[in-house]
């Protein structure tokens, strides 16, 4: 097993990878000149498959192109075995700390089962959810499935694990026996090898804890017992059973996938999920400042959101929403329609599903025309429209009785009164993953994020330079300043403070009156108009004062026509007023929707000036 | 200045002549039926095995109206009896017969347990054989037994980039004189049932339905349109994970979606081995492992033995043949004449990695190495 606990000096030189489901990415980290820098990344495939069946062998060919970029020695080459120098030596030879995360063999693939679908499978999907898991199916009693299709889906779908719910502490125990029932019968197939006894985490009626290990028999099944994630019905307690979940993900998932258990013995701290290690540094960047954040990772196959909300965390994976593999399934349950009005350009059909499907079958290549890129961007916004949405969905208050939903409504919007997201006091929205950290141009982010989440009020809005924040997750468990430094100073990129008004209206008619106070003499008056984006170059060592009137018909946060003053901070997009309403509006009209489209990526310069000019 | 390096992308493999192994593996142990040198058709089964029955629930407590504890005293059956389907599995009668109560047996099956938690039997459906072909024709050269049966055979081997249906077998025929010719309806008989037809750049909606009709086993050919497919597969394709599509046929696309011309190799290995039986499958999965659509094509005649090499992952040098990718020049083929070591800024203004390749028309175009393939020597 890994040994725990940090070693007890400071360190100097930390090693982090991310075994992700096709590269494995390590970062290097050391302090320098009393400042903890970034210093080098370096990638490679991971080998979770064969021929290499083995992970440890694209952690060494990742770590060994740190190497050559820093001529610093990590790499024990005296054995076969993958090693490090550890502690760190002097000069260029050695590391302190080393710490993995992993997504290899896609991730941690759950199942989840509670009584009532609105009550505590949906409190059971939190907890999955919340331990960074993917979440397969939810079962239910009241999921409008028969019997033999719950039993149908258990054995098609050969879970990692099942986490299984339902019930209030004394209350009936019947139902949840019956779910218990289903997955005993069904003899789920773990995916790896038939060695393996399925672990199921227990968080139901403590009443029927002996029945359900009577149930699910022990040939089959590792029953973890924890405490009942709704002891009462107005009750939802979710981090037993995460905290179960990722021990048995340690035990068996990671156990059972090639060359983990080396890794495991290498590692200063436990791994971790990736989407587990994301949320966490987003968490202690949001403690810490003691702000609303909301997080993005887009990744290749899934997109992960995260929340920070009055002190409440959440985070979800949306499975099959993602740039690459997944990209084909965003065009799928967006809608072609629904991407195509984020295009500044006349494109058909076909042109339009060609270029997604391409990339679905070939998902490393990437754009090399303005025309492909802004197509990606546009599929990008989608994915994490979609993303939210589902985030959104269980980012509610807990309900007793709620109205009905399918599993198919969660990509639907939410409305405002069912989330505790309130979208006027997100105070930093973070973006991660490859098509955001590779934007050619920052405000290409900033946008994407803007019309994506769609924020109102006063935003600052980041992103990660290099895929990094699972790295520092991991290592904020045993180094939470290092990490929290690192993350401040070299993770991410300020892009500048949106500021965005609620609200509809006609093309061209006044939004707010917007002042922006440089110092006592210097002032900057701007009209924004409905439909507009106006952006204030503003570097990110710089503050303003930013006072907005707005009109009757526009909220910048406060309430409609009210007036709001802040000191805000800007970035290297600087500051950008968006009068563009909420829910932002596009023209239904195709030339007008393009003409619009680009007069805003015209304004924040998010495309070269000859390419937009070209659009018209 | 140059360098070697690796493609970002595998290449496909296509090439007229390798040694193919197939590994054929049971989904649960059951038995081998063939043995080491063996000589194997296609349709051999080489392995068999029972998969357990769908397990049923029936409610009995429910049904009867009774307490889960009570259910016993009213059971017609234990658990290990062979059921059939209607059977009295519990009931009971009272006030002289006028009330009657019954519970049968919804399929047949075996009573394989009852809770008295919950007051249910669960009787499981007999056991499904599943017959495990062999898939290719060739010799066994390794067999696990009640596990798994190693098929080999030198072949032609073309593999595509995505595929739909699973796997299946027939005589390989040309319907197109070249690779960059569309498939018409025209172009496909009564006489093409069972075979496997080759296409050039495209095949059309309405090609496909008409190959559907007179029962080919297989359509190969260069591209298709993303909406043709969909509407042949009655749904929107969302991931790339492919080959259990009940569409009558196996559909593989060597290049992509569009109308891409196939690449003259594969064409060439095709039109070489005209007439000949071929193993085609369209299972495709685009994630870590891999897995692409092929056609394999036997040669047993020829003398090969021994693994296959790395195809398709060969390193990118000056003289490489590589395919492009990605739009604007999807589908071109040309030969890497430069591999520049520095960044270089292209039209999306991304500092990435670049290749520059002469095109077949003598344009040498920049091209982002993550946006080629190489084309298997």
């Amino acid at each position: 097993m890994s040994n725990t606990g940090a070693t007890a000096r400071e360190p100097r030189f930390i090693l982090a990878t991310d075994v992700g489901s096709t590269t494995t990415k390590a970062r290097f980290f050391g302090k320098v000149d009393g400042e903890w820098r970034f210093l080098a990344s370096g990638e490679a495939p991971t080998t979770v498959e064969k021929p290499v069946e083995d992970v440890t062998k694209g952690v060494r060919n990742a770590v060994r192109e740190v190497e050559e970029l820093t001529g610093h020695r990590i790499l024990d080459d005296s054995s076969e075995e993958l090693g490090f120098i550890m502690p760190y030596l002097g000069g260029k030879t050695g590391i302190d700390v080393y710490v993995s995360t992993s997504s290899a063999g896609g991730g941690l693939q759950m199942l989840v089962s509670g009584v009532v679908k609105s009550i505590t499978a949906e409190s059971a999907q939190r907890a999955a959810l919340g331990a960074g898991a993917i979440v397969m199916d939810v079962l239910s009693v009241d999921d409008g499935r028969e019997v033999y299709e719950k039993v149908n889906a258990l054995r098609f779908l050969r879970p990692d694990m099942i986490l299984l719910a339902g019930g209030t502490d004394g209350g009936d125990k019947t139902h949840v026996l019956e779910m218990a029932e289903v997955i005993a019968v069904s003899k789920p197939r773990p995916r790896f090898g038939v060695s393996y006894r399925l672990p199921v985490v227990y968080a139901g009626n403590r009443d029927a804890r002996g029945d359900v290990r009577k149930m699910l028999s022990e040939d089959f099944f590792d029953v973890r017992v924890v405490d009942n994630i709704r002891p009462q019905i107005e009750v939802e307690r979710v981090e037993p059973a995460r905290n179960a979940i990722l021990e048995l993900f340690m035990e068996h998932v990671m156990a059972h996938a090639p060359g983990y258990e080396k890794l495991m013995r290498l590692t200063s701290t436990d791994i971790m999920p990736t989407p587990a290690a994301e949320g966490l540094m987003m968490r202690t960047f949001a403690e810490m400042k003691g702000v609303n954040v909301i997080g993005v990772g887009m990744g290749g196959a899934t997109t992960n959101v995260y929340s920070v909300f009055d002190g409440r965390f959440l985070r979800t994976v949306s499975a099959n929403l993602g740039m690459s593999y997944s990209i084909g399934n965003v065009l799928k349950e967006a809608g072609l329609e629904n991407v195509r009005r984020w295009i500044p350009f006349d494109i058909t059909s076909d042109e339009l599903m060609g270029i997604v499907y391409n990339k679905m079958i070939r998902p490393t290549t990437i754009p090399m025309t303005l025309e492909d890129l802004a197509v990606e961007h546009a599929v990008a916004r989608e994915s994490i429209r979609m993303a939210f949405n589902h985030h959104k969905y269980l980012a509610r208050e807990l309900k007793g009785v709620k109205k009905e939903r399918t599993i198919s409504d969660i990509f639907e919007e939410v409305r405002a009164e069912e989330t505790y997201i309130d979208m006027r006091r997100v105070d930093y929205i973070i973006g991660t993953g490859g098509l955001l950290s590779r934007a050619p141009r920052r405000a290409q982010s900033m946008i994407i994020l803007a019309d994506a989440f769609q924020p109102i009020g006063f935003t600052y809005v980041m992103q990660d330079s290099v895929f990094m924040i699972p790295h520092l997750g991991v290592l904020s468990k045993i180094y939470r300043d290092i990490a929290l430094e690192i993350f401040e100073k070299e993770c991410l990129v300020p892009l500048g403070t949106l500021i965005a008004a609620a609200g509809v209206g006609t093309v061209g008619e006044k939004v707010a009156d917007v002042t922006i106070e440089y110092s006592e003499s210097e002032k900057e008056q701007v009209e924004l108009t409905f439909g507009s984006v106006v952006k204030i170059p503003l570097s990110q060592h710089k503050e303003v004062t930013v006072t907005v009137q707005p009109t009757k018909k526009f909220d910048f946060g406060p309430g409609f026509g009210k007036r709001v003053s802040k000191r805000v901070r800007g970035g290297v997009v600087g500051v950008v007023l968006d009068g563009r309403g909420r829910p932002l509006y596009l023209p239904q009209d195709e030339r007008e929707r393009r003409k619009l489209l680009t007069s805003w990526y015209r304004a924040i310069e998010a495309y070269p000036k000859e390419f937009l000019d070209k659009l018209g | 200045m140059s360098e070697e390096s690796f493609a970002y992308t595998p290449g496909l493999a296509v090439t007229p002549l390798t040694y193919i192994t197939r590994e054929r593996t049971l989904p649960i142990k059951g038995e081998t039926l063939v043995s080491p040198g063996q000589r194997v058709d296609f349709d051999t089964i080489v392995g068999r095995c029972f998969l357990e029955g769908s397990p049923y629930i029936v409610k009995v407590a429910e049904l009867l109206g009774v307490e889960p504890e009570e259910v016993p005293r009213y059971l017609r059956v234990r658990v290990g009896d062979a059921v059939r389907k209607g059977a009295v599995l519990a009931g009971y009668t009272a006030f002289l017969g006028l009330i009657k109560k019954a519970v049968e047996s919804p399929i047949e099956g075996v009573v394989e347990s009852f809770s008295e938690l919950t007051g249910h039997l669960t009787i499981r459906s007999p056991p499904r054989a599943i017959e495990l072909r062999a898939y290719i024709r060739g010799a066994v050269l390794k067999v696990v037994p009640g596990e798994s049966v190693t098929i080999g055979t030198p072949a032609a081997f073309v593999q595509g980039i995505i595929g739909f249906g699973g796997e299946r077998h027939g005589a390989i025929e040309l319907v197109s004189s070249s690779n960059r010719d569309v498939v018409t309806p025209d172009q496909i008989g009564e006489h093409h049932a069972g075979r496997i037809i080759v296409g050039g750049s495209l095949v059309t909606y309405e090609a496909l339905e008409k190959a559907r009709k007179v029962g080919v086993a297989g359509v190969v050919a260069g591209g298709a349109k993303i909406t043709d497919l969909e509407r042949i597969l009655g749904y929107r394709i969302g991931v790339a994970i492919t080959g259990r599509e009940n569409i009558g046929f196996t559909i593989v696309l060597t290049e992509g979606f569009g109308r891409l011309p196939m690449s003259e190799r594969a064409f060439s290995i095709f039109r070489e081995n005209e007439g000949r039986e071929a193993a085609i499958n369209g299972a495709t999965q685009v994630r870590a492992g891999v897995i692409r659509p092929e056609v394999i094509i036997p040669r047993e005649e020829k003398a090969l033995t021994g693994e296959l090499g790395s195809l398709g992952e060969g390193r990118m040098k000056v003289g490489s043949v590589v395919r492009i990718i990605r739009y604007p020049y999807f589908g071109e083929i040309g030969t890497v004449v430069e591999l520049p070591v520095e960044l270089h800024k292209i039209e999306t203004e991304s500092p990435v990695r670049v290749v520059k390749v002469r095109l077949q028309d003598g344009r040498v175009v920049v091209v982002p190495r993550a946006n080629v393939e190489i084309i298997s020597e």
